[in-house]
């Protein structure tokens, strides 16, 4: 009898649990199909009768019990010799369905682990503990980052081999979550095990008393199926319209926000504007019963109260927060074709449902991931990555990623097939809007820029430093200045607070205001780093849409430092009292306590102060400045001291 | 909303994206109507997605030997869906490759049919209700499943498919495979006919202790075991069965490659 198709453990029969697709991605020969295997066996997957047959292959082999074979076995049956693409296997934890997806860990077969781990929620990535972290964990890892998958947890694998030490794990733990938390991605926990033994798959090791997390499978259980963002702005790209009698009806997915009857909408690039009149569903609901309002994730098709000429490519939004209309977009991309990708490389860009001519216009950086290596290079080969230019045919709505994650990104297309694809980290051009005509010049300074340069030995800068109050912004950014002015620097603590005793004290804290006090500092940043300072800028700026336009106002050179800590330590430090007042009622809209802080999507550094002491986390943000050349010499020592 | 309902509504949304994008980008579409209760949830998703519309022909290419119900339910339903429906049949069993198996050259029929079909009526994209968790090599599918001319499959070149970009680019000549309900399984299947109310083929239920998992030719499909007479009866037993869902189908067991070479050849 031929095989199941999917491994099924259990029949993943209840509809009513949630389904959680989990990539599993590591190196080679880290242990996956061992995992795989006990995971099966200890949710209940394994009939006896398998579970003796390979007890009996391992005996006549003269090995202890060996997990893998059953994978193996499995795979022989299920793949029927086709072993370089993705599989899917299927078992229940406790509280969820889960598809577990099994990426080839071979990086030749890098385009089908991307096609795995992008149907992803959440990863798992494994690592051996005796070899620790190697260059297809830093690949896949980096491509995480990229693809977008935000949830992620480390498996420490094969703790036997180094007799449960601690000291071993530690290592592996900081240094990978070092490395994947300067891409901004954050690991939710960091597990050791061993696969084989089964210490710490569904049970708690006793060999690791030190170790108080959860298990694999706990930790599986407590991922989330990715939903669609309500909370951000409107994007609904247009799939089509269709006249299938009289009407015309705008048909797409709402991407992210919501929509309602009635609303003001525009379509970006074309700059159309119209309400929406009906939101037409099928089966027809009688009069008064259909839907009034719709919900990002959901399917839309809509009419509109006048004639408007939009077409497939354009993308609805509200008009107080549109999408630009991009001309030249900053990508951070992956790239799998043969060919290299150089300058004057002509490609199609997808973005949502927009499609247009793009000629690479710059390459910024090459960078190998799986070696950790960046370089100025001149093309990108086959399974790197880099940060290019895209020079576009015609203007296309585009978000930056960090303002939208789903309108903030790009798939490429090249001899004909998708060939790459990436993360708009800027739009560097956009078609001009109409401007206010003003009798007004700007005078440029008698100084040259090379001359600061070489005075402050580093480039003008804006270090972005955002994050709940309390987690360590302003010690960091006073460190910062510190060691900056004392090597001769000319660093400008710039204090939100500061500002609003004088510059800024007709404002107050209505949305109108916070967004001109936003706009204020912006601008003055990006005054001062035109002079050549390194401004540095501590304030909890919760507002994801607020910072990308500072973003946008200063250009080249922003930086934005994620300062991250649990909440709970947070309140314990308290600086300035505040969440006490604020847990009194004293302080309403509080951010953390009664106000939400939306955590930058793709920051240029995230430093967990629960995890890196001060001197670690000032370092990291130097290490930053150096490697984006904005520091001449490079700091000493990236050492981290952990905590 | 329960989080049943809500995982059947991300799964019926991410369907209508996939088949608005295959109307969208491709210029002759037609839709795969076997008669079972996959393509059946297709149609339904599709009149959702262009608003009780199928604004392309749905093919059936038919050996012959279906059972009789599943033929009175193609008569009537596509009369009550106004669908554009074109039946094509398919070439005589002598023409197979005589080295396959028995009930796989039977199967092979389709394959055959379904190029005849292709080249009558110049269609450039084929929508089949495929899913991943049916058979192992259709785990392996991609959403747009691109098809060499001669309708075959390159397993080992397929290209990289990721945020609901698909690639959709053609040689001349050749078609592509569209899937928009890879990502279901049997039991959303069931689950999301029970709750839409969508007309099934009684052949699925159980009669004299036996029903259908899976429909196909009358001579090589076989009911299973088992006494479930309702939808809701189908859904407990899948909640507790160890019984593949295509193990009733004799083409998928007879050679451990079997299902593999009609599906490289262009089979669904």
């Amino acid at each position: 009898m031929s095989a199941p198709s999917n491994v099924t453990a259990l029949p993943v029969a209840a509809a009513d649990r949630p389904l959680v697709r989990i990539v599993i991605v590591g190196h080679v020969d880290h242990g996956k199909s061992t995992l795989i295997g006990r995971l099966l066996h200890e949710t209940g997957g394994i009939t006896p009768q398998k579970l003796e047959s390979l007890r009996e292959i391992s005996a006549r082999r003269g090995m202890p019990f060996e997990w893998s074979f059953l994978l193996d076995s499995l795979q022989a049956e299920r793949d029927q010799g086709i072993t370089i693409d993705t599989s899917q296997i299927r078992f229940r934890t406790p509280s969820r369905d889960i598809i577990l997806i099994d990426a080839p860990g071979h990086a030749e077969f890098l385009r089908n682990m991307i096609t795995g781990a992008a149907q992803a929620d959440a990863a798992l990535l494994l690592i051996d503990a005796a070899e620790g972290v190697r260059d297809q964990t830093r690949r896949h890892g980096y491509l995480l980052h990229l693809l977008g998958v935000k949830q992620v947890a480390v498996v420490v694998n094969k703790m036997d081999r180094i007799g449960f030490a601690e000291a071993g794990f530690r290592a592996i733990e900081n240094e990978i979550t070092a490395y994947l938390g300067d891409l901004g991605l954050r690991v939710e926990v960091v597990i050791p095990i061993s696969a084989r033994e089964g210490d710490g798959v569904s049970q708690a090791s006793t060999r690791a008393p030190w170790y108080r997390g959860p298990t694999v499978l706990a930790a599986l259980d407590n991922f989330q199926p990715a939903r669609a963002a309500q909370e951000i702005a409107l994007r609904l790209p247009v799939q089509a319209v269709y006249k299938f009698d009289d009407r015309r009806i705008v048909a797409g997915r709402i991407e992210t926000g919501a929509l309602a009857l009635g609303d003001e909408v525009v379509f970006q690039p074309s700059g159309k504007t119209a309400r929406v009149r009906s939101i037409e569903v099928w089966p027809v609901p009688a009069p008064g019963e259909g839907p009034t309002s719709l919900a990002a994730g959901q399917p839309a098709a809509i009419t509109l109260d006048r004639e408007i000429f939009v077409e497939r490519g354009e993308v609805l939004s509200t008009p107080a927060l549109r999408p630009h209309a991009a001309r030249q977009l900053r990508v951070r991309v992956f790239w799998l074709a043969d060919e290299p990708l150089e300058i004057g490389s002509v490609l199609i860009a997808r973005l949502a449902t927009s499609e247009v001519r793009a000629t690479v216009s710059a390459i910024h950086d090459v960078i190998d991931p799986g070696h950790l290596s960046a370089f100025e290079g001149r093309r990108i080969e086959r399974n790197q990555v880099g940060e290019i230019e895209l020079t576009l045919s015609r203007p296309i709505a585009a978000d930056p990623y960090g303002v939208n994650p789903r309108t903030g990104r790009v798939a490429l297309e090249f001899g004909g097939r998708i060939a790459g694809g990436g993360l708009v980290i800027s739009i560097v051009k956009r078609e001009a809007a109409a401007r206010v005509e003003r009798n007004v010049t700007a005078v440029a300074s008698a100084v040259a820029a090379q001359e600061r340069v070489a005075r402050y030995r580093h480039h003008g800068a804006v270090v972005w430093l955002t994050g709940l109050s309390g987690s360590g912004k302003s010690t960091i950014a006073a460190e910062l200045e510190r060691r900056l002015f004392a090597a001769g620097g000319l660093p400008t603590l710039l204090d939100g607070d500061t500002l609003r005793t004088g510059l800024n004290a007709d404002l107050g804290f209505s949305e109108a205001d916070r967004a001109e006090n936003n706009r204020r500092l912006g601008e003055i940043a990006k005054f001062l780093k035109g002079l050549g300072h390194v401004v540095l800028v501590a304030a909890v700026s919760p507002s994801a849409a607020a910072r990308a336009r500072v973003r946008e106002i200063v250009g080249e050179n922003f930086f934005e430092v994620h300062v991250s800590a649990p909440l709970e330590l947070c309140e314990q430090r308290d600086p300035k009292g505040l969440y006490a007042k604020a847990r009194a009622g004293e302080i309403k809209g509080f951010t953390g306590i009664d106000a939400p802080y939306e955590a930058p999507a793709a920051p240029e550094l995230l430093i967990e102060t629960d995890r890196l002491d001060l001197a670690g986390g000032v370092a990291r943000v130097e290490l930053l400045l150096a490697n984006a050349g904005v520091l001449a010499v490079p700091a000493t020592s990236a050492d981290d001291a952990v905590i | 909303m329960s989080t049943a309902d809500q995982r059947l509504d991300e799964l019926e949304a991410q369907s209508i994206y996939i088949l608005r994008e295959a109307f969208a980008r491709m210029k002759r579409v037609a839709l795969l109507w076997s008669l079972g209760k996959d393509s059946n949830v297709m149609i339904w998703l599709a009149r959702k997605a262009f608003l009780g519309h199928v604004p392309f022909p749905v093919l059936h290419v038919d050996t012959g030997k279906k059972f009789r119900e599943m033929y009175d339910f193609r008569d009537h339903y596509s009369r009550a869906w106004n669908l554009d429906l074109r039946v094509d049949p398919c070439p005589p069993l002598e023409q197979m490759d005589p080295t396959l198996p028995p009930a796989t050259r039977s199967a092979a029929r389709k394959t055959e049919g379904l190029k005849l079909a292709l080249e009558k009526y110049g269609f450039d994209a084929l929508i089949a209700g495929i899913r991943r968790d049916e058979e192992a090599t259709r785990a392996k599918e991609r959403v747009f499943s691109p098809r060499g001319l001669e309708g075959d499959w390159n397993v080992r070149e397929q290209p990289a498919e990721f945020w609901d970009h698909f690639n959709a680019t053609l040689p001349q000549g050749a078609h592509l495979r569209v899937h928009p309900i890879l990502h279901w399984t049997e039991l959303d299947i069931w689950a999301y006919t029970k709750r839409e109310g969508i007309p099934v083929i009684p052949l699925y239920f159980a009669r004299d202790g036996k029903r259908y998992r899976s429909l196909g030719d009358q001579d090589i499909t076989f009911p299973v075991a088992s006494e479930a007479a309702t939808i809701d009866d189908i859904l407990l037993e899948l909640a507790t069965t160890r019984v593949p869902e295509r193990s009733g189908r004799a083409m998928d067991h007879e050679s451990e490659d079997s299902f593999e070479r009609l599906r490289v050849a262009g089979y669904l």
